[in-house]
């Protein structure tokens, strides 16, 4: 797939990309071209090490976070400046979630939580920048994150409960006869979960950036042709009107995986029905 | 008609077809949103503490409509 493998060496992205403009069978722009993977300097294959995009903007939203939370940490005034208030509103915010829906004992995993939330939420507002990259767009960032957090739940679950973990799946409020069919659908709806959890995140914020791609194409139509004159003002209006949402979505989205973390967590920690 | 422009017409009507799941979730995120506010006007007070539950709802039947518009976007431009 050419715009969504992150390891992909030059070759295979340049072959990519042209058998992306064969396909095309004509089409003149390509809004996924803004999701290719490409090396900051040099040249030849990248490798793991390789300083890319993605890494750069992945860096810049740590960065933004630790400038956002030690400047705002360092005050400790009664009646917060500025930065103060906005760490300890971030502060407050994730750890009443944490603290609603995964109860008390899972106030202790309140900085696991909290740094999902600064780094998808950074992540996010950063790439809505003009002529930034968004790392949170590549499945691959974000199935890190999803399925990342399903194996350390999902250990935490068995370490903390032993065999009561599978109390989980046996829906007790269900007539004898039920529960084995239901119990095979929990199952696989559990196994889904960290699919849809990473998946939501990429696709939400990838078709949002390819959406605002599609109208930015049809924006300079009034350079070649008379029918510009419509058009262009209506795309440059549908492209501030698709930026609005994307600030919405950035951070719904963040929020959205914050919580969907916690409510996994606390099925790790108390599961059954 | 040949196998390439066979293939390039199948692309994009399978793309048009995929969008309608987009429509789909339309109406899914609207019965999620209409029946919270049926809900908040009937009982203003118990509505503040169900915003968490509001945005799950809206994100599980957003997402659902966002792989229909990925799969439309994937058969436009990635195959």
């Amino acid at each position: 797939m050419k715009g969504m493998t992150d390891v992909a060496t030059e070759e295979t992205a340049a072959h990519g990309a042209e058998a992306g403009a064969e396909h095309g069978a004509g089409l003149a722009f390509h809004p996924l071209d803004q999701f290719q993977i490409t090396r900051l300097f040099g040249e030849g294959p990248i490798e793991w090490y390789t300083p890319t995009n993605a890494t750069l903007w992945m860096a810049l939203a740590v960065l933004v976070i630790v400038f956002v939370f030690v400047f705002g940490s360092k005050g400790r005034a009664l009646i917060p400046t500025r930065m103060q208030s906005l760490g300890e509103m971030a502060y407050g915010f994730v750890y009443k979630m944490v603290e609603d829906v995964a109860g008390h004992d899972g106030a202790k995993f309140f900085p696991l939580i909290m740094t999902f939330f600064l780094f998808i939420l950074s992540a996010n507002m950063l790439g809505l920048l003009p002529g930034s990259f968004t790392p949170t767009s590549h499945i691959a960032v974000t199935a890190v994150l999803g399925f990342g957090f399903f194996i350390f739940v999902t250990i935490l679950g068995f370490a903390k409960n032993g065999a009561h973990f599978l109390g989980l799946f046996w829906m007790s409020d269900a007539p004898l006869i039920l529960r084995p069919i239901i119990a095979i659908i929990e199952v696989i709806s559990y196994f889904v979960r960290p699919v849809s959890h990473s998946i939501r995140l990429a696709g939400n914020i990838m078709a949002g950036h390819a959406v605002m791609k599609v109208f930015a194409a049809f924006a300079p139509m009034i350079l070649i042709s008379a029918i510009g004159v419509v058009v262009t003002p209506v795309s440059i209006l549908a492209i501030t009107a698709i930026y609005a949402l994307e600030v919405l979505v950035a951070f719904i989205q963040a929020y959205v995986f914050t919580i969907l973390a916690c409510v996994y967590l606390k099925d790790a920690l108390h599961p059954g029905h | 008609m040949e196998i390439a422009a066979a293939a390039a017409m199948g692309k994009f009507i399978g793309a048009g077809l995929a969008a309608i799941g987009s429509g789909a979730a339309a109406i899914g995120v609207g019965n999620v949103a209409g029946n919270f506010l049926a809900g908040a006007l009937r009982n203003p007070s118990a509505a503040g503490s169900q915003t968490a539950t509001l945005f799950i709802g809206l994100a599980f039947a957003e997402a659902l409509g966002i792989f229909s518009f990925l799969v439309a976007l994937l058969l436009m431009f990635a195959v």
